[in-house]
């Protein structure tokens, strides 16, 4: 039986920073199976948990002093919460891995304590009656699981409730940049394109001096769309998303204007403007897939109404902006 | 987490109070804490506070809870309606 620590080493700290940045985050997994925590009996608690690394270290960094098995499903390396909506982490994948792993045979008892969050995927009852072990549904967070347990497994009301900190928000930015990076090709592409555009058909420095102009206000988009609505989340005012990405996109338009205005014609102020919050709405609206607490249906509602009103608004700044030599 | 409310009036939940046996599972997964079991049956708090997880649902044992539950996401929306446009598969998508 594999013996896991409940501290990190220099590893496992590269290993998290790694994912975090997103490098490395698709393929960050541990081997399923049964797995010790402690030194723990027949009479041991099994947790359950999926098998993304970073879930798997939730899981286990909480536990010093605690005596538990550790069973880690298959979720072709997927978060508990993300895995129980794609269903991966499934009703099928929990009886299959108990009777795969033989846990029957490791565990007097006949319970199982599965994370709260994976209740999207996993329905109690039928556990029961595919591999006859009961399941207990345990705290949202492993970091109450001491307490959980020592409670004997009672979740407090807090324990139960999904929370969307500061630091929380925070510690996704990397990921929304580093998922950037891409689209960002081609975005620099058609900057420079439409930079050099001219009555001369192309101008490489055109391209070179507005192109510089439009990326920077790229960049503050960017800046206001996946840094400050993420940081700013709870304080920005409106429910959807597009609407709340306006205010940090605008916020730093109006900040940058007495760097920009005095090199350019008021057509262009508008067009990178105009761009520059469109981006900070665009990615606003993106962040809705990191959140805690948007609905599928609250986030078709509100693309219905912002990728109109987006995809009008960058129309009109590569006009405005493509336009300029010419007059 | 109650300053986080979505739009109102999208979410798909709907509960048939006269089914319910009070068996409080919903009440035990729900991750936004909106039902309330009480002597007067089940009472939804907060409906704006549903994201559609569909953890009520999946754990109801007579089916007295439903809702369209899916993940809310608009990158993975967006790349579906794509998708659906362009006649392909769902190819990958972020998380």
């Amino acid at each position: 039986m594999p013996q896991v620590a409940t501290t990190a080493n220099a590893r496992d700290l590269w290993g998290t920073v790694g994912a975090r940045i997103g490098i490395i985050r698709r393929n960050y997994r541990v081997v399923p199976g049964l797995y010790a925590v402690g030194s723990p009996g027949p009479e041991s608690s099994v947790l359950v948990t999926a098998n993304y690394k970073l879930s798997f270290d939730a899981l286990r960094l909480p536990l010093t002093g605690v005596d538990a098995w550790l069973l880690v499903l298959d979720t072709r390396g997927i978060n508990v919460w993300c895995a129980a909506g794609k269903g991966t982490l499934s009703t099928e994948e929990v009886i299959q891995s108990v009777n795969r792993f033989r846990l029957s045979e490791v565990v007097s008892h006949r319970q199982l304590v599965l994370p709260q969050l994976a209740a999207t995927g996993v329905t109690a009852q039928e556990v029961k009656r595919g591999c006859g072990f009961q399941v207990l549904f345990g705290p949202v967070r492993a970091t109450d699981l001491p307490t959980y347990l020592h409670q004997g497994k009672q979740c407090d009301e807090a324990m139960r409730e999904v929370t969307f900190t500061l630091p929380e928000r925070a510690v996704l930015i990397p990921v929304e940049l580093f998922l950037l990076a891409k689209p960002l090709l081609t975005i620099l592409a058609l900057v420079f394109l439409f930079s050099g555009i001219g009555p001369s058909l192309f101008s490489l420095t055109a391209a070179l001096d507005r192109g510089l102009l439009l990326l920077a206000a790229t960049m503050l988009g960017i800046a206001g769309g996946a840094v400050l609505t993420p940081l700013l989340l709870p304080w920005l005012p409106c429910r959807q998303f597009w609407l709340k990405g306006l205010w940090p996109g605008l916020a730093l338009a109006a900040c940058t204007y007495p760097l920009f205005a005095p090199r350019i014609a008021v057509t262009e102020q508008l067009a990178l403007a105009l761009w520059a919050v469109t981006v900070s709405s665009y990615l606003a609206m993106n962040f809705t897939g990191s959140t805690p607490f948007t609905s599928p249906s609250g986030v078709e509602y509100e693309m219905r109404r912002g990728i109109p009103v987006q995809l009008a608004a960058t129309c009109l700044a590569v006009a405005l902006w493509v336009s300029r030599p010419f007059f | 987490m109650h300053g986080y409310r979505y739009i109102e009036g999208t979410a798909t939940l709907e509960v048939d109070r006269q089914r319910c046996v009070g068996c409080g599972n919903c009440a035990v997964v729900c991750p936004h804490r909106i039902f309330a079991l009480s002597t007067e049956g089940l009472e939804v708090r907060a409906p704006e506070l549903c994201m559609e997880c569909g953890a009520c649902a999946r754990n109801c044992p007579v089916q007295a809870i439903s809702v369209a539950p899916g993940v809310g996401c608009a990158v993975a929306l967006l790349s579906a309606w794509i998708n659906r446009l362009l006649g392909r598969k769902v190819l990958s998508d972020c998380c």
